[in-house]
């Protein structure tokens, strides 16, 4: 501070107005991010990932179908065309002989070919049959309890409509499929409900208390886990017995694969609750006296809720394909209840592969449906730890 | 390591004893036994020697006894009307369809399920390990999507479908009869190489198919686990120093993503005895799959038993091995106590 030295630099001053919090300020994307809650933001990763959205699509496209069956599938579940046995599938086309008439059938003319013993069906372009929209059809009980007829496409009177074949009895394979959807989708949700509950249970008293609980539940779950699941699964639906109805057996099946689904997610759930119950926020719970219930109830499920959803998500999928497994085996659901395992059970040996090839339709969904949900479980998967 | 080991094979003995268990009581689930159904059939008939004989298995396989009872006699715990005979002697019980003891019974079946089993998890490794590690050296390439690609493809299509359609291509486009783990001429022939020989040309259709849906997600969790190792500092050090990319990748992060490899062994097992449980009935495979079917059907009650307690057996031991390698390459479990995972 002497007075004798000459500043370096000229007093500077600047003219904007001071103020020190600018480089901290948001830009209104990043106060959006920071302001908005877990889920939206699990929601805004979620939507990066092109594919599970897509997906996601996908799926809840199939589960609404599975609400109006009835509506869309041409046909009844259980109508039978005599006349039309192991027929392959009618192509929609626009123009006869080059005069548009709409989307149109041609019928089949079908004669008997006595060297192979095999019917065999030729499109007749006689027989132009335009397809009928929202139209009246066969009858069918909605969800088993309104009777109606009204159906989202429909044969042309007198015609047919075969647009992925016929089995063995002349049963249209696209209705079946359709109605198939309801049961093959739902038995997937069942079954992780039925895993849902024993996972989360045992999985949590496993973590939540630790010790010799802990053990034992883990030894439980080594021994399930070592076990091969279709054979297990094979003997427990041999061991259901025959005088069951179909329903009670549907039920029965959905039980079986929950049965043995579940280790995986209560190794999930302990894990989970063996990290989170040491910190603070539920060591201030347990001061401030909540009791255990509420603990985990309150403060330690919500804290790992997606990741038990993506990993339910990841698991779907195997029940489907458990379920179809089991069906083509014959020990699954068993008709009249009609799934996509059901289906195929029709296509079990290689003569159906060379001669009636679309009996082995079904599987397309099945296809479908479990890639789905393997894209959306990865998709959450990723979105569920949205602070990585 | 042998502290480990003894530690590890004294936890199979429970696990063993809790699996026959469970076994017995869901081969036990369904009312009446196979006996019981044959007496009722043979009273209708008035068969009366048939009649005599079947009471007498019946009595002598303690089939009118409590549940807890034949299960002890099944173990080999109790003392039934044969004395001590059971799974711990190496009688595996009598097959009431085929009137015969079980041993004789499934004969080479099991050996083929072992053989089967055993090639698929090879099979498994040396396709799933080029490719998850290509994928993973060459993230977001087109090599890498298209094999992510074949891999859910393989995933999601039911094992058995794939054996069929395969099953008829092979045969269309190659004639190849390919129903069968051997030519039907070698099933009751004693083993010699050309029987070997026959075995190893049907092999390949059921080792591809059960393999697929292991290897996939093989192939995911290698490439996830390479990926984390490739982030690492140690991996921009070596290659700041210069060290040839391939021999780096070689020396240290293939290690490193190589442990959980080796514990997958325990995950694939379960699935590819699964899996091969139904290919082998699509495929008509003389190994466990299509016999074991076949007797809880007809509620061959030991027979159903033993090819149980043989698949759960066969996955025990594996898990066993895996663990024992993977205890081999970490020493923080041979030496931290029973925590495997």
């Amino acid at each position: 501070m002497s007075a004798t030295r000459e500043p370096a630099l000229a007093h500077y001053v600047a003219a904007e107005p001071f103020e020190p919090y600018a480089a901290e300020q948001l830009t209104p994307e990043q106060e959006r991010f920071y302001r908005a809650s877990q889920w939206r933001i699990m929601w805004w990763r979620f939507r990066r990932h092109r594919i599970a959205v897509v997906s996601a699509a996908i799926l809840v496209l199939l589960y609404a179908t599975t609400l109006v069956s009835e509506f869309l599938a041409p046909y009844n579940l259980h109508t039978r065309d005599s006349r039309h046995i192991y027929a392959p599938p009618q192509e929609v086309r626009l123009f006869d002989q080059g005069r548009l008439v709409g989307p149109f059938v041609y019928g089949y003319s079908m004669h008997l070919n006595m060297q192979t013993l095999t019917r065999e069906y030729t499109p007749d372009p006689a027989k132009v049959q335009p397809l009928r929209f929202f139209c009246l059809g066969d009858e069918y009980r909605f969800w088993g309890l309104v009777e109606g007829r009204f159906h989202l496409l429909c044969p042309a009177e007198g015609g047919t409509l075969y647009l992925l074949g016929t089995d063995r009895l002349g049963r249209d394979l696209l209705s079946r499929i359709v109605y198939g959807t309801r049961i093959s989708l739902t038995i997937g949700l069942l079954g992780i409900a039925v895993s849902f509950l024993i996972g989360i249970t045992l999985g949590g008293i496993s973590g939540y208390y630790g010790g010799w609980v802990d053990t034992l539940i883990q030894r439980l779950i080594e021994m399930v886990r070592s076990f091969p699941e279709l054979p297990l699964w094979m003997a427990l639906s041999a061991a259901l017995p025959v005088n069951w109805s179909p329903l009670l057996i549907y039920f029965g099946i959905t039980i079986i694969l929950g049965l043995l689904d579940w280790p995986g997610l209560a190794r999930a759930v302990r894990s989970k609750f063996l990290a989170l119950r040491e910190e603070d926020f539920a060591t201030a719970a347990v001061l401030m006296g909540a009791t255990p219930g509420r603990v985990i109830g309150r403060h330690l499920l919500p804290s790992f809720a997606s990741h038990l959803i993506a990993s339910v998500t990841l698991s779907v999928p195997g029940m489907i394909l458990g379920e179809t497994a089991l069906s083509f085996l014959g020990l699954g659901l068993r008709p009249p209840v009609t799934s996509w395992g059901v289906l195929l059970n029709e296509a079990q040996n290689i003569n159906v592969v060379a001669l009636y090839p679309w009996l082995l339709l079904p599987v397309v969904p099945v296809f479908v449906v479990v890639l789905a949900f393997n894209f959306f479980g990865d998709g959450l998967r990723d979105a569920a730890d949205p602070y990585k | 390591m042998l502290t480990y080991t003894i530690r590890r094979i004294l936890i199979m003995i429970p696990t063993l004893l809790v699996i026959s268990f469970v076994t017995f009581a869901i081969i036990k689930l369904p009312p009446g036994d196979f006996l019981s159904n044959q007496i009722a059939e043979l009273k209708s008939q008035g068969d009366s020697a048939a009649l005599e004989k079947v009471e007498f298995l019946r009595k002598q396989y303690g089939l009118d006894k409590p549940f807890v009872e034949q299960y002890a006699a099944w173990v080999g715990m109790w003392r039934s009307e044969r004395g001590f005979s059971g799974l711990l002697q190496g009688d595996w019980g009598w097959s009431f369809e085929y009137d015969l003891p079980v041993s004789a019974v499934v004969g080479d079946r099991m050996l083929l399920s072992f053989v089967l089993n055993f090639t698929v998890i090879l099979f498994t490794w040396a396709v799933a390990f080029p490719i998850g590690v290509y994928a993973a050296t060459h993230q977001y390439s087109w090599g890498d999507h298209g094999l992510t690609l074949l891999g859910y493809v393989g995933l999601a299509t039911p094992n058995f479908l794939f054996a069929l359609v395969l099953m008829y291509f092979a045969n269309v486009q190659f004639g190849l009869a390919i129903g069968g783990i051997m030519d039907a001429e070698f099933l009751d022939q004693p083993w010699s190489l050309a029987k070997v020989g026959s075995v190893l040309t049907h092999l390949w259709i059921p080792v591809i198919v059960i393999g697929t849906s292991g290897t996939a997600a093989m192939i995911r969790r290698l490439r996830a686990n390479l990926l984390d190792e490739l982030q690492k500092q140690y991996v921009v050090t070596a290659r700041a120093k210069g060290m040839p990319q391939f021999s780096l990748l070689i020396k240290y992060p293939l290690r490193m993503a190589l442990n959980p490899f080796i514990a997958d062994i325990g995950n694939l097992l379960p699935s590819v005895i699964s899996g091969s449980a139904i290919v082998a009935v699509v495929l008509s495979l003389q190994t466990s799959g299509p016999m074991l079917l076949e007797a809880l059907r007809s509620q061959d009650q030991y027979l159903a038993g033993s090819f149980l307690m043989f698949l759960a057996l066969l996955t025990v031991i594996g898990m066993f091995i895996s663990d024992l390698l993977l205890a081999v390459l970490d020493p923080r479990i041979r030496l931290g106590g029973g925590a495997t995972k």
